[in-house]
């Protein structure tokens, strides 16, 4: 694989940048593979990617039924951050973090990771209690947190509405100052370029129609390019998990919502961290072409629409002018959606399945992006092992049937409720 | 913007309505046992189709009563709408 470098590029400046290698193939789908990620979104990227690096384990393609970085890991509004207070959670993401911090040099390509902070706002006495305690599980778990006052505040994001007859009055926040954010479609082609020069075959324009299960065991799938034999099979299909579910007789407790994000026009830098409203669901950050990247609630209906509605952009955008006046005065540039796959609980699943050889990673509601490389960390090892890693050991498929359930918001199974 | 008509009141906008989920979820029946897993699948388990999805939802700012809708869930187009004691 050719090195991305600067030397490279002044190399390649003099051939007119006509020689560079392609990032990833091509290839027609092999007969059969050792490991079939269905999925080729950051997860299921990710997740071939250590499969290669971390086990060894080249004999890997992903099925891909759209194209590379056109799911939900092009659709997300870049946060990274790992401030939960469920050890399960906070442990997890953590490890992503970890990740996250190496990730442009393991890639040798930018992903612009940008650890700026993130600021969850406080707007009553009882929501500092709730993050100080918050702030102070996490520390338990070794994540950074600092409990901040509103003049704290005030100093950090001066452009926050801190007057005083608002609804809803800023009391403080808390911060995670090693959040942040990533460029995410960089994170794909990184890892997909990677996981490429290691063996795996990327199968792009692949749909998956059905599976080959023998004695409950997974043997192999059905595609729109034909029959793929596989001794393991991974499912990385975030909102099409119930749809490929169904093709296999499984019932989940998961629902697909739609969830949308927009961007403002770009303005000059005027906000350097990621803050989120803590009187509603609306959080922001700037890009670094400037533009505000918002999002919020989900629609609010069972949709695999892929496209929004406008009464909840409306709400969303409402609570931001809230937090930040200044957004009324901007033009929207872009508005989009992503299907989520919602879990009861709020929390993910990354499991083995009542099927030899068939693992399910879903789930991720609101928060995949950050997880994709922890997600697809732990998946890696779970395929590879044919057991969980102490990482994932519970957000185990079980756990709605045992009481475990890991309600980081307290918000039970009515996922549209947000 | 979807335009639910509510079997009450007519054609209203979806502001109107407040989502309910899956309407073909049924609770296990009351007096009755009630094993673990009857109570898992109703409780968490849900089909979440592609497609035809019979749902509920609450007229919460008209008529205040709960509705059954037969929605698309890929194109968002109503196809029929029942009170909520009536089949769809």
């Amino acid at each position: 694989m050719q090195k991305y470098s600067v030397f490279n590029l002044i190399k390649n400046a003099f051939k007119g940048h006509k020689d560079w290698e392609v990032a990833w193939k091509d290839p027609t789908p092999k007969s059969e593979y050792d490991v079939v990620i269905i999925g080729g979104g950051g997860h299921g990227l990710a997740t071939a990617y250590y499969l290669a690096k971390e086990h060894k384990i080249t004999n890997v393609a992903i099925i891909e039924k759209g194209w590379i970085g056109g799911g939900n890991v092009g659709r997300n509004t870049t946060i990274l951050r790992s401030n939960y207070m469920h050890d399960e959670n906070g442990l997890f993401y953590e490890k992503g973090m970890n990740l996250w911090k190496s990730m442009s040099q393991e890639l040798n390509f930018n992903v612009m990771y940008s650890p700026r902070g993130i600021i969850n706002l406080a707007h009553s006495d009882a929501q500092m209690n709730a993050y100080a305690r918050r702030g102070n599980s996490m520390r338990l778990n070794g994540i950074d947190a600092v409990l901040l006052g509103r003049e704290e505040v005030k100093k950090i994001v001066p452009v926050l509405d801190f007057s005083e007859n608002v609804r809803f009055p800023i009391f403080g926040a808390l911060m995670q100052p090693s959040g942040g954010t990533a460029r995410h479609d960089a994170v794909a082609w990184g890892y997909a370029r990677q996981a490429d020069s290691m063996g795996v075959d990327i199968i792009q324009h692949c749909e998956v129609t059905g599976f080959d299960i023998v004695n409950g065991k997974a043997q192999g799938i059905q595609t729109s390019r034909g029959n793929i034999k596989a001794k393991k099979i991974g499912l990385c299909v975030a909102g099409n998990t119930s749809v490929l579910a169904d093709m296999l007789n499984i019932t989940l407790p998961i629902e697909t919502h739609l969830l949308q994000a927009c961007v403002s026009e770009p303005i000059k830098p005027i906000l350097d961290h990621v803050v989120t409203f803590g009187a509603g669901h609306f959080y922001c950050s700037q890009s670094d072409k400037g533009e505000m990247v918002m999002g919020g609630d989900l629609d609010g209906y069972n949709s695999y629409a892929q496209r929004g509605n406008l009464p909840t952009l409306q709400h969303v955008l409402t609570e931001g002018i809230a937090m930040l006046p200044f957004l009324s005065k901007l033009k929207m540039l872009r508005t989009w959606g992503g299907i989520m796959d919602m879990s009861m609980d709020g929390s993910p699943i990354i499991d083995k399945t009542h099927i030899d050889g068939l693992y399910l990673n879903c789930g991720w509601c609101y928060g995949g992006f950050k997880a994709t490389p922890v997600s697809g960390w732990t998946f890696a090892h779970t395929i590879a092992q044919d057991k969980v890693h102490e990482l994932n050991a519970g957000f185990s498929l079980k756990r709605f049937n045992t009481g475990h359930l890991i309600d980081e918001k307290g918000l039970g199974t009515k996922t549209w409720i947000s | 913007m979807l335009h639910i008509k509510c079997p009450h009141c007519g054609l209203r906008s979806q502001n109107e309505f407040a989502y309910g989920g899956d309407g073909t979820v049924k609770r296990p029946e009351l007096n009755k046992k009630v094993s673990d897993k009857e109570w898992d699948t109703f409780v968490y388990l849900r089909k979440s189709p592609r497609g035809k999805h019979t749902e509920l939802w609450h007229h919460v700012s008209g008529c205040r009563q709960w509705i059954k809708v037969e929605r698309d869930t890929v194109t968002h187009e109503i196809f029929k709408t029942a009170k909520v004691n009536e089949d769809i």
